[in-house]
């Protein structure tokens, strides 16, 4: 294996059936379920999931939900300001934990 | 990708031959011949019902260089439709029931009897569309032909492949979307694409790189929204279209290294209620030379009708072209992706 993610692989998600069809099915049923528009529209979606794909850094989603993005009609704008949310939210996350690091500061400085 | 300036032909660039195109569209793979396919779905071969749709290219001459025309038409292309050739168009319309004449090019307003030859098929009591780019009705000498246009109450379908200008300026050009947005307002005050007017203005999007259309009526609802709010603009239709894998779109394809995903994704998105909707089976295409074709791909493509049918304007017969067996080829899966794509949008 010359590395962890090709490209080819993401076609053969479905093979996760092997071995559990039953959880698929559900997954699949779920998951295509979660994708139709609702309250959001199917772009709105879209842009979450590509954000969320950047923030647990998957690159077959990340992949899969620009085809769908620019495939429901967003722009390179929208799904950079995308992004943006996820890096602001993954950046303050980190940022918000040094109130924790000042508490203990507090707690063992003078 | 760098905006061209000039037709491929003018370079003389191998895709610009359409034998050259064929053999890579057709060339042996895994895909299911689009017949095969097409025969599936237990409609037998594709064949026409009566003629609707009267389309012809009145010439390959344009103002603009898009990358992804299918035409590869441009300023340096001198293929236009003759006079003798649109009078026998004409000849046809006069004798015929097909009601709607559906032109296109190039940009149809550089044929030099474009005006003439729509007030000719106005009298016939033909409805007329015109694919026009916009852009070419704000050229000198052309100042007057939206006036002309709303006098003959001929429908405009316009390229607009985004409701911004990222998109539309990458595609068809830099400044290209301002130039059309104040073509668009020439045309709004003229009446085109306003509540109770019958001055029609519908715009067509084309996806801008290797991805299939979003849905028409979802972005349809968002491009009435942000040119009405950013332009105060109005237009009646959205039309999404699918880019068909041939000329400078299939150099596109091959250059940016995505052909084969985008191949991929027509077969499979294979779409057996579109199937059933393509254009072909109601529409004849009219080359600027005379020739008759299923549609304007097979046009570029130079594949002709056939299957006993006469292959001229000369030669025109409506019964022998009413039920003719569509000519294919592994193209026509643009046509039947996803949601369908015709010259008038979605069909499923």
């Amino acid at each position: 294996m010359e590395t962890y993610y090709n490209p080819k692989d993401l076609d053969k998600f479905a093979e996760m059936a092997e071995g559990a069809p039953k959880l698929w099915a559900k997954f699949s049923q779920w998951y295509g379920a979660v994708f139709e528009a609702g309250a959001l529209s199917e772009r709105e979606k879209a842009l979450i999931a590509l954000a969320v794909a950047h923030a647990v850094q998957c690159p077959y989603c990340i992949d899969a939900y620009t085809t769908a993005s620019l495939e429901k009609g967003a722009d390179l704008e929208q799904m950079t300001e995308a992004i943006h949310v996820a890096s602001a939210i993954r950046g303050g996350a980190s940022l918000v934990h040094g109130v924790q690091m000042k508490n203990v500061n507090s707690k063992l400085t003078m | 990708m760098e905006q061209r300036h000039k037709s491929m032909k003018a370079f003389g660039e191998n895709l610009s031959n359409a034998n050259e195109q064929l053999k890579i569209i057709n060339q042996e793979n895994d895909y299911p011949h689009f017949n095969e396919k097409y025969e599936a779905i237990g409609e037998g071969p594709l064949t026409t019902s009566e003629i609707e749709i009267f389309q012809i290219n009145l010439g390959k001459m344009c103002n603009m260089v898009c990358k992804h025309c299918h035409v590869d038409a441009g300023p340096d292309r001198k293929e236009i439709m003759t006079k003798e050739t649109l009078q026998l168009c004409l000849n046809i319309l006069a004798k015929s029931k097909i009601k709607k004449v559906d032109l296109t090019g190039g940009a149809p307003e550089l044929n030099p009897n474009f005006k003439w030859f729509v007030s000719e098929v106005r009298k016939l009591d033909k409805h007329v569309m015109v694919r026009s780019n916009l852009t070419i009705l704000l050229e000198k000498k052309f100042e007057d032909y939206a006036q002309f246009m709303a006098d003959n109450k001929v429908e405009i379908i316009s390229s607009l492949p985004y409701y911004k200008a990222n998109f539309t300026d990458k595609q068809r050009g830099d400044g290209t979307f301002n130039k059309s947005i104040v073509a668009m307002k020439l045309l709004n005050d003229l009446g085109y694409g306003k509540e109770n007017s019958d001055l029609i203005l519908n715009l067509v999007y084309n996806p801008i790189g290797a991805f299939l259309p979003p849905s028409q009526a979802s972005l349809e609802n968002d491009y009435k929204r942000e040119l009405l709010k950013n332009h105060g603009l109005v237009f009646n239709n959205l039309f999404t279209i699918t880019n068909m894998p041939i000329s400078r779109y299939l150099d596109y394809l091959i250059t940016s290294g995505n052909y084969e995903n985008y191949m991929t994704k027509l077969v499979n998105s294979f779409n057996p209620i579109a199937a059933k909707n393509v254009m072909c089976k109601f529409t004849l295409s009219v080359s600027w030379d005379g020739y008759l074709y299923d549609c304007d791909f097979n046009q570029m493509l130079e594949m002709t009708v056939n299957h006993g049918a006469p292959k001229h304007l000369k030669d025109f017969d409506e019964n022998l072209l009413t039920g003719r067996k569509i000519v294919t080829g592994q193209h026509c899966y643009g046509c039947t992706a996803g949601a369908g794509s015709s010259c008038g949008g979605e069909i499923s």
